[in-house]
């Protein structure tokens, strides 16, 4: 039976046509899927990495819901030029507690991979309530509300971090029983701020390329 | 035959909904390129902050206006081309009203703030389950009808319309998978460069068979309608048909070269890129010579000369899609303006054109009327031209220079230029990307009026009887 043939039959049962579509579309995921994704993200995450705090847990799903990553990558390519920028190039092991990762596809700003201790907290207050006043031609949007919700606003920091730890985030029950009194008296800008610092911290002495 | 045989409304309205889509869509993406230009134009108003509005663009053009125009068309073309009538269409209903529910709460819950942050799926759990069920209902109608067909062979129109229902199922399902934290948060069951790797199969897949596949179909059906001619080669698209299938999946780690995942999985996505070319263009080398035969009704016929310019521009995207995946072409792209222009030659030239001329042609056949004005539908075609050029350009400029300044070092190996540096000299490029997009939303607002003209002015005998009766 040649190939023709073979068509004519495939074309003609639906059966057939789905099958088919099915099998020849799922070889490539699986051949490069299968063997990342099997592996225990957690087995090798970088020195000196922990999972964030409850106060930086709530900044970093902050940043997910304002969208940060749309303007802000967050991987350092080994080039030269780039490391020069920003730092030494990222490694997969410093991503093992990111759900989801955040690496972005867009540098309409900076990378933020090692953004963590580069400012004060102060700079980053008033930069984040209004960029423009300190760095004047910035096109970064204000984020003025951010100082004005206190931080897990919907009181469900607990929930989050029990979810986390379901997935193998190694919280423990003290931690997250202290979770909202560690986020009292915070405003939403205290935790973006506190995540942002603690961004690229466990890799700052790597050598470079 | 008798066309009054199909079930034609619920296409009609699926239409109605892609326009409408089309229309906030774009307007949403001329606010956000406003914003680059001008940022503070937010008002401080959270929902319309660029990361919130920005995303609200790409859903609403991708799963707003994208997704209903394939529906509409899948369903008017599997009818014809299986001489049936729909199967179930009371659940085709269920789907319209579905999806447009779930638009409509999609996009304002991304304004509110949930997302996945996943690109193209940053819809929150609650509506990932929702798009399965939707999705089930599409495969059920569409293949439903191909079971009941008439005529012995599958069209080629619905082998592609087939693999956007099936793949994008698949991928849509693996890359959603995560764990309920709240109804507006979740979890992601993939973490760091497992969870890109998963992303970008997903991303690049869902334009490969949303995006391309899905609107192959579109092109399949539409072309050789409007042109009166044969497909040119049928073998070519049985080849084309399954290459494409193959090899698509392999390639979306393009999207992660130099990152932190192995360097096989970039290199083999970089070599599948490549031979990507070949089943893309087999395509549009098919679509070209059937068109050859219909040269002079390209020069009137509104509707094909949409077609064909489409054809053109998904040609264009095809090859620069390829050349960014090569490793050192994507050194200077990745992260740019660049990605932008070529997203946009796909997403304008190719998938919106392609969408504007079917709807030229089908808006008259829905409604029983010739078009209410061929002269508005040539000054659309001509903004949108226009508008699509200009933006691509305006793009390529950009992001060649951020590419190339930003890995530019001095001779002591510094960098050159500060990001801010770059990042003024952007604006420029960002106020011509804003004037474009308003010439193409211009064109597409006239498109609104004229088909909404041509339908006021159907005979409203034709238009009213149930379907039961008009069988
Ligand atoms: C429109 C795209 C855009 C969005 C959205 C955006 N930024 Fe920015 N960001 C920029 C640009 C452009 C710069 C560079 C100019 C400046 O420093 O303001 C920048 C700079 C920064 C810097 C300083 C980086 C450095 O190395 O100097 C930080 C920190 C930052 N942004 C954090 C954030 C956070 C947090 C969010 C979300 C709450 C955010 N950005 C959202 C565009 C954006
Ligand atoms: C042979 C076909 C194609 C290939 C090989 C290809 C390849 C690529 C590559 C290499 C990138 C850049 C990734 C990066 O550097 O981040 C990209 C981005 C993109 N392409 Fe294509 N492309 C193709 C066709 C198309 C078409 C027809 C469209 C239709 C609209 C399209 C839509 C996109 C989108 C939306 C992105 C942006 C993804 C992101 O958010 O980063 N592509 N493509
Ligand atoms: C009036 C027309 C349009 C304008 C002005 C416009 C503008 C924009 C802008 C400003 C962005 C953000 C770019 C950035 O962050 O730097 C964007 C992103 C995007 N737009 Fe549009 N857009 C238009 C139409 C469309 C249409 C019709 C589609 C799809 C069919 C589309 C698909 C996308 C996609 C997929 C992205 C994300 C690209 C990426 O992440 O790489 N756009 N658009």
């Amino acid at each position: 039976m040649n190939w023709v043939s073979l068509h004519h039959r495939i074309e003609r049962n639906a059966g057939l046509l789905i099958f088919g579509i099915l099998l020849v579309s799922s070889i490539g995921g699986m051949v490069q899927l299968l063997p990342i994704v099997t592996g225990d993200s957690h087995a090798h995450p970088a020195p000196g990495l922990r999972p964030p705090t409850a106060l930086e847990l709530e900044g970093r799903d902050l940043y997910i819901r304002e969208s940060c990553g749309v303007c802000h990558t967050q991987q350092i390519r080994p080039l030269l030029a780039e490391v020069k920028r920003y730092g030494p190039y990222s490694r997969s092991g410093e991503f093992a507690w990111d759900r989801p990762f955040l690496w972005g596809s867009k540098r309409t700003g900076p990378d933020l991979a090692r953004i963590g201790g580069r400012y004060t907290d102060e700079w980053h207050r008033l930069h984040l309530l209004d960029p423009r006043s300190v760095v004047p031609a910035s096109i970064m949007p204000a984020y003025p509300w951010l100082a004005e919700h206190r931080a897990d606003r919907h009181g469900t920091i607990q929930a989050r971090m029990r979810t986390l730890a379901r997935l193998g985030h190694p919280y423990t029950d003290e931690q997250i029983a202290a979770a909202p009194g560690a986020l009292d008296g915070r405003t939403e800008l205290d935790a973006v701020i506190a995540y942002l610092q603690s961004l690229g911290g466990s890799m700052k002495g790597a050598p470079q390329p | 035959m008798t066309v009054r045989h199909y079930e034609d409304r619920v296409v009609t309205a699926f239409l109605y909904c892609a326009v409408f889509w089309a229309l906030l869509g774009m307007v949403a993406g001329v606010w956000v390129a406003a914003e680059l230009v001008w940022p503070t134009i937010d008002f401080g108003i959270p929902a319309l902050s660029f990361g919130r509005l920005r995303t609200a663009h790409t859903t609403l053009v991708l799963f707003g206006f994208g997704v209903s125009a394939l529906i509409a068309t899948a369903i008017y073309s599997v009818q014809r081309t299986s001489h049936v009538r729909l199967f179930a269409p009371g659940l085709a209903w269920a789907l319209f009203w579905a999806w447009q529910l779930a638009i409509v709460l999609g996009a304002a819950s991304i304004l509110a703030g949930w997302t996945s942050a996943k690109e193209y799926a940053e819809l929150e759990w609650p509506f990932d389950i929702a798009i399965a069920v939707a999705w089930v209902a599409f495969a059920v109608i569409f293949f439903g009808t191909i079971a009941r067909r008439k005529v012995e062979p599958i069209y080629i129109s619905n082998w592609f319309y087939g693999a956007l229902i099936i793949v994008v199922a698949m991928l849509h399902i693996v890359n959603s998978l995560a764990l309920p934290a709240t109804l507006g948060k979740s979890y992601s069951l993939f973490a760091g460069a497992q969870d890109a790797v998963v992303q970008w199969w997903y991303g690049h897949n869902a334009v490969g068979f949303l995006l391309t596949g899905g609107f192959l179909g579109m092109l399949y059906y539409f072309l050789p309608k409007q042109a009166e001619q044969p497909i040119w080669s049928y073998r070519l698209s049985i080849v084309a048909f399954w290459a494409f299938v193959y090899t698509y999946i392999w390639a979306g780690p393009h999207h992660l070269h130099y990152h932190a995942v192995p360097e096989w999985v970039q290199s083999l996505g970089m070599v599948m890129s490549l031979i990507l070319l070949a089943p893309s263009w087999a395509t549009m080398v098919n679509g070209i010579m059937t068109v050859a035969g219909a040269a002079k009704k390209l020069r009137t016929d509104p509707a094909l000369k949409f077609i064909v310019l489409a054809l053109a521009f998904y040609g264009l995207a095809t090859f620069e899609g390829p050349m960014l995946a090569i490793k050192s072409v994507n050194v200077f792209s990745h992260f740019t303006e660049w990605t932008i222009g070529h997203v946009h030659s796909g997403a304008l030239g190719w998938n919106a054109l392609i969408t504007f001329g079917t709807f030229y042609f089908l808006v008259p056949r829905l409604a029983g009327v010739p078009l209410y004005s061929t002269r508005l539908a040539n000054v659309h075609f001509w903004l949108a031209l226009a508008g699509t050029m200009l933006y691509v350009l305006a793009m390529w400029g950009a992001g060649v220079s951020q590419g190339v300044l930003w890995l530019s070092l001095d001779d002591l190996g510094e960098v050159r230029f500060s990001f801010n540096d770059v990042m003024a000299a952007m604006q420029p490029y960002y106020l011509l990307r804003l004037l474009a997009g308003l010439a193409f939303l211009a064109g597409t607002v006239l498109m609104a009026v004229n088909l909404a003209k041509t339908f006021a002015g159907r005979p409203t005998a034709v238009a009213m009887p149930p379907a039961g009766r008009r069988a």
